[in-house]
């Protein structure tokens, strides 16, 4: 099974990357830009059938290594 | 005494420490590969700046599970002595031993400059060769020396004394403008556990440890904790 993991910086973080990039669209002319975020994606693929215990393998991942919860916030997604 | 620098995959500053430590100090010093699990009787342990694992995924975020990583915790636990610039203030952080994370510079530049450093805590292991409210200057060079902590996390540094290095200007004030290289909350530049025996900083005392490099406000920094085993 494919999973995904997005890994985004938390709210209450600042984000210079994604502030340079909100900067630049609204040079574009992108004037309804109010906001953007960056983050990673990161793309596994399991070999695990049962949907319940990849789910909670890939929170233990997420908590051990994919995500730093001090600055990051991570969401699992596309489990198929 | 001894120091053992560990080396990771990526660690570029382990020679800087291994000369400051051998020729400048004239104390012994030995390098620890990573995957090491003995630490061979050191009294105290660097982690050496570097782009250990190639920083994928974040700084220091793999190179903390390294075999050698459990080892460095027993040995903080126990009241050893610990000490990261640079990668190894990311790894620490990442591993724990520290709080808080080092997050991209606000300005998104790597940053290789000499830098000026107020001394906050002079009564650490790390700091007792510096005088209190000191300012000294110290190379950093580093893209994501970004200090974040929360705001509880902040109150108890400050609380505790934790708080070792400041950035500042030359005169020691905050909030001059290009005073803060990096966009730290609260002009961090280094902090110590609560124990204070773990000391992560992003500034290199490494590199200005002797005159001929142009300063030697860094020696004091290992000259202190030699002080403080022997």
């Amino acid at each position: 099974m494919k999973a995904r993991v997005v890994v985004t910086l938390k709210p209450s973080v600042l984000d210079p990357q994604g502030q340079a990039v909100g900067r630049a669209l609204g040079s574009l002319g992108f004037d309804e830009v109010q906001g953007v975020r960056l983050g990673k994606i990161i793309e596994l693929e399991l070999g695990e059938k049962d949907r319940a215990r990849a789910k909670e393998r890939l929170t233990a991942m997420c908590e051990k290594l994919l995500a730093n919860t001090v600055i990051e916030q991570y969401r699992i997604e596309g489990l198929d | 005494m001894m120091f053992a620098i560990v080396v990771f995959p990526g660690s570029n500053c382990d020679h800087d420490v291994y000369h400051v430590a051998k020729h400048v100090l004239g104390r012994a010093a030995r390098f620890i590969w990573h995957k090491d699990r003995d630490l061979r009787g050191a009294d105290v342990v660097v982690l050496p700046g570097g782009f250990s694992y190639g920083d994928y995924l974040r700084t220091g975020a793999i190179a903390r599970f390294s075999p050698v990583m459990d080892e460095v915790k027993k040995f903080a636990g126990r009241g050893g002595h610990v000490v990261g610039f640079c990668n190894g203030f990311q790894i620490l952080c990442e591993a724990g031993l520290l709080p808080g994370a080092l997050l991209r510079n606000e300005s998104l530049r790597y940053v290789c400059a000499d830098v000026h450093l107020k001394v906050e805590n002079a009564m650490t292991p790390f700091t007792r060769k510096y005088a209190r409210g000191e300012v000294i200057r110290i190379p950093i060079g580093h893209g994501e020396g970004n200090y974040f902590i929360d705001d509880e996390g902040l109150r108890r540094l400050e609380g505790e004394g934790q708080i070792a290095f400041r950035y500042t200007d030359a005169q020691g004030k905050r909030g001059v403008r290009g005073a803060n290289p990096n966009g730290s909350r609260a002009d961090i530049a280094g902090i110590t556990n609560a124990r204070g025996n773990v000391l992560g900083m992003m500034p290199h005392p490494e590199r200005l440890a002797e005159g001929v490099l142009g300063g030697e406000d860094g020696r004091r920094l290992f000259e202190s904790v030699v002080d403080a085993v022997e």
